[in-house]
């Protein structure tokens, strides 16, 4: 499935975590976080990565970024193969490819000033010494984010919330990169700043022709944003497919009942709909069931479901499903 | 008043103020006894510097009628029973005490931050060894692991130095350690990476000015106990070799002589020592204080009663 116009190719990639026990630190089990997964994403586009808490995402983003070590998988990016990188040629493609992470607050140095956060990036990556032309440059993307270039001066603790995520982004920016991995960039904020940030990351992929992997869990942002969206549990993809298709005609059980607790805002409605309730927990990733993932929970589990994975397969259109049913 | 407090306030919050200034006038307006400890600490360094100045004769120069003198007029606090003069001798041992304390604490806090950093940031099997190495260091009781250096190195004030930065060294790297992996839990340590840092920019950038306050605060409270622990090497003759004038030696050599004949010997270098390091302690208590943020707003030990009813405002 190689092709020019993926610009990241994720191919059954893998991320366990050991569980060690005893003074020797003896590996006793594998957290397995993401446990082959594979998907692309087209240059200009944006793939929404959904799941409930704990079900791989954020680590599934990070693996594809080389942040953490793959356990095993291929992820291509622009042609080249990232797990194969040496540490100096992963630091320079870095430059290409960023990440805005989660939560305002944790994610910038308290002690440098938002200047110098947004500008470490270009000087990280030498594109311009210290100096006026710097100082231009933070200016700039400081302004494609909205922020006033005279706030380059304060530190974090002086911004609110939705300002310190734009400081985020502007970070992520700097660099002029064609891959963003944007990991639940609003689930922290307010609902209003929500709006705000996701129409400024929309008008930035448009304006600089960026392309997003943006992990969420809150499904009405991602349908909004996203061209493709995936869906995650447990470590696996159960479905992918365009947003619009993945939100009319769901066809993954699990997607189903994801898509069915999305509130409306409309009791009308909201009362008529048929909710589909799942029984039971996730299981636990270090010991997932037998056969597809998803099973103990599923209602429409049969025999087969309990004994053998189901692979993810393409039903036509572009809509992949991993499903024994469908 | 409450306008005023509400001020004092906004002007104590870390806005645009540098670090240090900050934490100076913090000190004045919350921390009296700190205050007090820093003008001991002041008066010290002074005193160490202008030694040559302030001493009224040189630190060995023999006075043919001052044998064990009594204080007088011309000897202010006495003379040893060379006929040296005492005053001049504690003004130039606290340029010895000032050398000392600063160098041998300087060195002591770059080997624990080098270490800390290194183990608290690398983790895995580098901590693992390194610190088993530091545990076997810290089991040998301080003062005989130092006389065995010392023995091995030759007596000196250089020699004196480096054993006490790196005995205090070893120990204080525990504190950055704790410290160091604390902060490189942080999603900023993680962003650092994610943009394409170097691991030496992470550590100098991002890890080290956010560890700046326990490093600042190891440097204050070993600064008192690197002095005293000089005196202690020349009172049992290990440290400094005379006639350089040490407290420490002056308490031992000359002083333990003559003890009933001629106290002065023996009080003024103690009563220095004294004073020293309980300034030293103060000062430092205070600045850990000022610069630990839990303690922000001086709801500390020493916080007055102010800052304390603003902080319960709060």
């Amino acid at each position: 499935m190689a092709s020019n116009d993926h610009i990241i190719e994720v191919e059954n990639l893998k991320m366990y975590f050991p569980v060690t026990a005893g003074v020797m630190q003896r590996r006793v089990a594998d957290v397995k976080a993401v446990d082959g997964v594979s998907f692309y994403i087209k240059k200009g586009q944006t793939l929404g990565l959904v799941g409930e808490s704990g079900c791989g995402k954020t680590t599934c983003g990070r693996a594809i970024l080389q942040l953490y070590k793959p356990t095993s998988g291929n992820v291509q990016f622009e042609g080249r193969e990232l797990t194969k990188l040496s540490n100096k040629e992963l630091r320079n493609t870095r430059r290409n490819m960023q990440l805005i992470f989660q939560d305002p607050y944790a994610s910038l140095d308290p002690r440098m000033t938002a200047g110098d956060i947004v500008g470490e990036p270009l000087i990280v990556h030498n594109m311009v010494k210290k100096g006026n032309e710097y100082k231009d440059q933070v200016n700039e993307v400081l302004r494609m984010v909205d922020l006033e270039p005279r706030m380059a001066e304060r530190y974090p603790h002086e911004f609110s919330g939705g300002q310190r995520q734009r400081i985020g982004i502007a970070r992520a920016l700097a660099v002029r990169p064609s891959f963003i991995v944007c990991d639940e960039p609003v689930s922290a904020l307010d609902v209003s700043i929500q709006t705000q940030v996701i129409m400024l990351l929309m008008r930035l992929r448009d304006e600089l022709n960026l392309t997003y992997l943006f992990i969420a869990h809150d499904l009405s942002v991602v349908r909004y944003i996203s061209d493709q969206v995936a869906v995650m549990y447990l470590g696996k993809i159960m479905e992918i497919t365009s947003s619009d298709e993945l939100y009319d005609h769901p066809l993954h059980p699990y997607t189903q009942a994801l898509l069915s607790a999305v509130p409306i805002p409309d009791p009308v409605v909201d009362r008529q709909r048929k909710r589909i309730l799942l029984s039971g927990d996730v299981p636990s990733p270090v010991n997932p069931p037998l056969g597809c993932n998803f099973n103990p929970r599923c209602q429409m589990a049969i025999d087969i479901c309990r004994e053998q994975e189901p692979e993810l397969r393409d039903i036509g259109g572009e809509h992949f499903v991993s499903c024994h049913r469908i | 008043m409450s306008s005023t407090t509400a001020n004092s306030s906004i002007e104590a919050g870390p806005k645009r103020r540098s670090f240090l200034v900050d934490v100076g006038v913090r000190l004045i307006r919350e921390k009296p006894l700190g205050t007090i400890g820093g003008v001991i600490v002041l008066i010290l360094l002074i005193t160490g510097i202008f030694a040559d100045f302030l001493a009224p004769f040189g630190m060995n120069e023999i006075h043919s009628d001052a044998f064990l003198s009594a204080p007088t007029s011309k000897y202010l606090l006495g003379a040893d029973n060379l006929g040296r003069d005492l005053l001049s001798r504690i003004i130039f041992g606290a340029r010895i005490s000032v050398i000392v304390g600063l160098c041998a604490t300087t060195i002591s806090v770059i080997v624990s931050t080098f270490i800390g950093i290194m183990t608290g940031y690398l983790g895995g099997k580098v901590d693992l060894v390194v610190q088993r190495m530091v545990d076997a260091w810290m089991c040998f009781p301080g003062l005989i692991i130092m006389m065995v250096l010392i023995t091995i190195l030759g007596p000196g004030m250089w020699q004196v130095i480096i054993v006490l930065g790196l005995q205090y060294g070893i120990a204080g790297s525990r504190v950055v350690r704790g410290a160091v992996i604390g902060i490189k839990e942080n999603v900023y340590v993680d962003a650092a990476r994610a943009i394409g840092c170097s691991t030496p920019r992470i550590l100098w950038q991002h890890i080290l000015p956010n560890i700046l306050a326990p490093i600042i605060i190891l440097f204050t409270t070993r600064m008192p106990a690197v002095i005293l622990v000089e005196a202690s090497l020349s009172f049992l003759g290990f440290g400094i070799p005379p006639p350089a004038p040490s407290w420490g030696g002056m308490l031992s050599g000359a002083g333990r002589s003559y003890m009933f004949m001629a106290p002065w010997i023996a009080i003024w270098p103690g009563v220095a020592l004294s004073i020293v390091v309980y300034g030293i302690n103060m000062f430092g208590d205070a600045i850990r204080d000022i610069v630990d943020p839990r303690l922000r707003g001086g709801v500390g030990r020493y916080g007055t009663a102010k800052s304390r009813a603003a902080a319960a405002e709060k």
